[in-house]
């Protein structure tokens, strides 16, 4: 059901007062998400800059019953409260017209490295379980280190650029796309959702939550200190990221593969690049070797959709 | 309607299976890991054929499996779930927030001798290796002792004064895989004893609440003493709880419990299944004119305060401890929290520490009577004390 | 505000009452403060989409301008605002203006 940007929710259930960065991304994901669910979700959050920053004794940003456990088990502990509530209700301690979403929520760091195992547990086990992954593309929390989702040629602390390591890392590196992670596994949902696009973010959301089983989405989130952009840049690299391939908004649904922002021609990857200080110090052939990795997995993504629904570079 | 008492041939593991199931557990979240498999391969049997009414979480990984079990305790529900050796080192950061965050999981630990190198028999290493983690830790003696404390775990966590998880341990082997008779009380009467009640604080969408939160150095403090207090309010509570078990199915677990003591010229402080063991060997030393008594721990945190009233009087005792210290001042877990309670009474009891069982070897009876001989023969000063430990079994 | 002690703090650090974190008034962290024309201003919502902080509040309070009728409008909440200028950068017609907190001197 397609939505418009006027059906989104008044109502707020993360509120102001946390301890977020101006102009986070993950601030206006949490947000979104949270009026999505209304006040039908129970949340399992790993450690990271948003658990951190939102639960901060005594002050809690969330109107949403909420758990942190640690930093690699979200997963883990959504899939204890959704056994939880389906023994309740089993025993009648529980009514079972009430309403609850589960929903794990982690960043790239809880879910593509530490969170693994648990993130495939999960999925594996078929919990019925909402798993968003808000993905900044490194250990923000801790000061910007390397994760599994930092692309090629992203300065972080842990892989500056230098003489021996010319682009940020000694290869050139494909991220881990969980994508196939989601097909190896089965699950009846998987969707790439991007603040820039709040319509689309919302009809995934919602398109989640109406089905039954784990569920996986996966949410651009920029983070101005850590990719070293303006404060109020959040939005436009969003877009641009969409723009010239760098993140596809898609959809995975009954093992089909759907583009869900059709992008007819790209911008060249220089244009997202070059507005973000982590991609600095790339040269000329760093940038053609990212333009290259962007090339194959837009090609990869329209196999599987079965036609060109990004297309070629615009000179 | 008809009780469901009656005597059963059981395991360790398989009494401790039937606990749970007595109890009417909601989620039960393990992942299997020798000895303690045949509890969670017999609790799937239960869940399988209808007789219990629980979720039954196939997790990945021990971490998963306490993660699992805190995210389910927090939402209300009665969790278990079960492990030993490497599984609870892996879950260890888990035992600290379950702690933490106060939940009334129970786990029943099948004491195994800990890694490197690899070895699936019973010790006492990782029962001592989780004494700091805040949670209550019980030991018991015999499969019969399995069943009931693990009852009583229930009622104790679950007690509104305490609320802590506890670990009701059992030696891997001995008593998880030996057949012995084990009372199994009327399934409706337990329920009775440990009901069900509604926590104040659990995830409901209709009453948010924060759970796990981040205390910085201004908060942190208060939580942590307020852990101290339950630990302490947790000993009168399970005597309390003794007291009501030993009314209905007429039982009674003293958490230290001093028997052949009378007209013992010393203590020998033992814990686990070795109990027996021992108090075999000192019937049989008696003849001799030798007399020990044998002293049972069976509450190991909180530590009883009833260790030193005992031991004080006298001028040496001895502690039998299934497990290495590592670099401690007596290579002994247990000699540490004996010799620190009695020093700090004001007592000069010396305690002698006599280490055995390491890696599953064997305790046979004649070891046992050299360690009730031993120690006798320092309390009677004809052999000198010495501060040392002394390894019982071991080839030099 | 007096901090609880051990006696009365719910146990396990729980906050029994959220959200608290509207406590912290994040407006002090601003630089530069987004200043929302009304008159200029179309009323899309894509602010209030925007904002990580919620600190633009939608109100059903009629606008009229130039033959604009409106049913509602949009304020920012200067005791959260942080300042971070998403707002006026994704504003479709520049309404909203960045100025900074404190003039200089």
């Amino acid at each position: 059901m397609p939505i418009r940007i006027w059906d989104i929710p008044r109502e707020e259930y993360f509120h102001s007062g946390h301890r977020l960065c101006p102009g986070c991304g993950a601030g206006i994901i949490m947000r979104h998400l949270s009026k999505a669910l209304g006040g039908r979700g129970i949340i399992a959050h790993a450690t990271g800059c948003v658990e951190v920053s939102t639960s901060y004794y005594p002050e809690s940003s969330w109107r949403v019953p909420w758990i942190h456990v640690a930093f690699e088990n979200a997963a883990a502990v959504a899939s204890g409260i959704d056994a939880a509530v389906n023994a309740l209700r089993r025993k009648g301690l529980l009514p079972k017209e009430k309403e609850i979403r589960v929903v794990a929520v982690a960043g790239d760091g809880g879910t593509f490295d530490i969170g693994f195992q648990a993130l495939s547990g999960m999925l594996e086990r078929g919990h019925d379980v909402l798993y968003v992954v808000y993905d900044n593309e490194a250990y923000m929390n801790t000061g910007i280190q390397r994760s599994g989702s930092t692309p090629f040629g992203a300065w972080t602390t842990t892989t500056p650029s230098g003489k021996s390591w010319a682009y940020g890392e000694w290869r050139p590196k494909y991220r881990k796309d969980l994508l196939f992670v989601a097909m190896a596994h089965n699950i009846p949902y998987y969707a790439t959702i991007n603040p820039a696009y709040i319509t689309d973010l919302y009809e995934k959301i919602i398109k989640a939550l109406s089905i039954k089983g784990p569920k996986l989405i996966h949410a651009y989130s920029p983070c101005p200190p850590g990719w070293r952009i303006n404060d109020d840049d959040t939005i436009r690299v969003s877009k641009l990221a969409v723009l010239t391939g760098v993140w596809i908004n898609l959809e995975y649904e009954n093992g089909i593969v759907k583009v869900t922002t059709p992008v007819p021609k790209r911008k060249p990857v220089e244009e997202y690049l070059k507005i973000q200080g982590r991609f600095r110090h790339l040269t000329k052939e760093a940038v053609e070797i990212a333009q290259r990795l962007v090339d194959e997995y837009v090609e990869r993504i329209n196999k599987l959709v079965g036609k060109e629904v990004i297309g070629p570079v615009e000179k | 309607m008809k009780s469901s008492r009656k005597v059963e041939p059981l395991s360790g593991n398989y009494a401790v299976a039937y606990a749970v199931k007595s109890i009417d557990v909601d989620v039960i979240s393990a992942y299997p890991i020798t000895p303690q498999t045949t509890i969670v391969e017999k609790l799937a049997e239960f869940v399988a054929n209808g007789e219990l009414d629980a979720e039954y979480l196939h997790v990945e990984s021990e971490h998963s499996a306490m993660s699992a079990a805190i995210g389910a305790a927090a939402s209300g529900a009665r969790v278990f779930t079960a492990t030993s050796s490497q599984g609870l080192a892996l879950m260890y950061e888990t035992l600290f927030i379950a702690s933490g965050m106060r939940l009334p999981i129970v786990m029943a630990l099948v004491a195994r001798a800990l890694s490197a190198p690899i070895n699936i028999w019973n010790d006492h290493s990782d029962l001592m290796a989780s004494q700091d983690t805040g949670w209550v830790q019980l030991v018991s003696t015999n499969n019969q002792e399995a069943y009931d404390l693990t009852i009583m775990a229930y009622k104790l966590s679950e007690h509104s004064e305490v609320s802590l998880p506890t670990m009701v341990a059992l030696d891997g082997y001995i008593q998880s895989h030996t057949i012995e008779p084990v009372q199994l009380e009327d399934e409706e009467l337990v329920r009775k004893f440990v009901p069900k009640r509604k926590k104040e604080y659990v995830l409901d969408p209709e009453k948010p609440i924060s759970m796990g939160n981040l205390g910085d150095p201004d908060w942190y403090y208060e939580f942590k003493v307020q852990q101290v207090e339950a630990m302490e309010r947790a000993k009168r509570v399970f005597r309390e709880i003794n007291s009501e078990f030993k009314s209905l199915f007429n039982r009674s677990y003293e958490p230290f419990e001093v028997v052949y003591g009378d007209d013992a010229d010393t203590i020998l402080v033992v814990m686990g299944a070795h109990t027996g063991t021992f108090i075999k060997a000192t019937k049989t030393a008696r003849s001799e004119g030798i007399k020990v008594g044998i002293g049972i721990l069976r509450m190991l945190r909180p530590f009883p305060d009833e260790v030193v009233k005992h031991l004080s009087q006298y001028d040496y005792v001895g502690v039998a401890d299934k497990s290495i210290y590592f670099g401690s001042p007596s290579s002994s877990f247990l000699t540490s929290d004996i010799t620190t309670a009695l020093h700090l009474e004001g007592s000069n009891t010396r305690v002698a520490t006599y280490i055995y069982g390491i890696g599953g070897r064997v305790l046979r009876l004649e070891d046992a009577l050299f360690i009730i001989k031993n120690l006798w023969r320092i309390s009677k000063r004809l052999e000198e004390y010495s501060k040392k430990p002394v390894f019982v079994g071991v080839r030099y | 505000m007096s901090k609880g002690g051990v006696r009365d703090l719910v146990p396990g650090a729980i906050i029994t009452n959220p959200p608290t974190s509207l406590r912290n008034k994040t407006g002090s962290w601003r630089v530069m403060r987004p200043v929302i024309d009304q008159n200029n201003c179309i009323r899309c919502r894509i602010c209030w989409v925007y904002c990580p902080d919620g600190a633009i509040l939608e109100i059903d309070q009629p606008y009229e301008v130039k033959g604009r009728k409106y049913n509602i409008s949009y304020i920012v909440n200067y005791d959260y605002c942080k300042g971070c200028g998403i707002c006026a950068a994704e504003c479709p017609v520049k309404a909203i203006k960045m100025v900074p907190e404190v003039e200089r001197i």
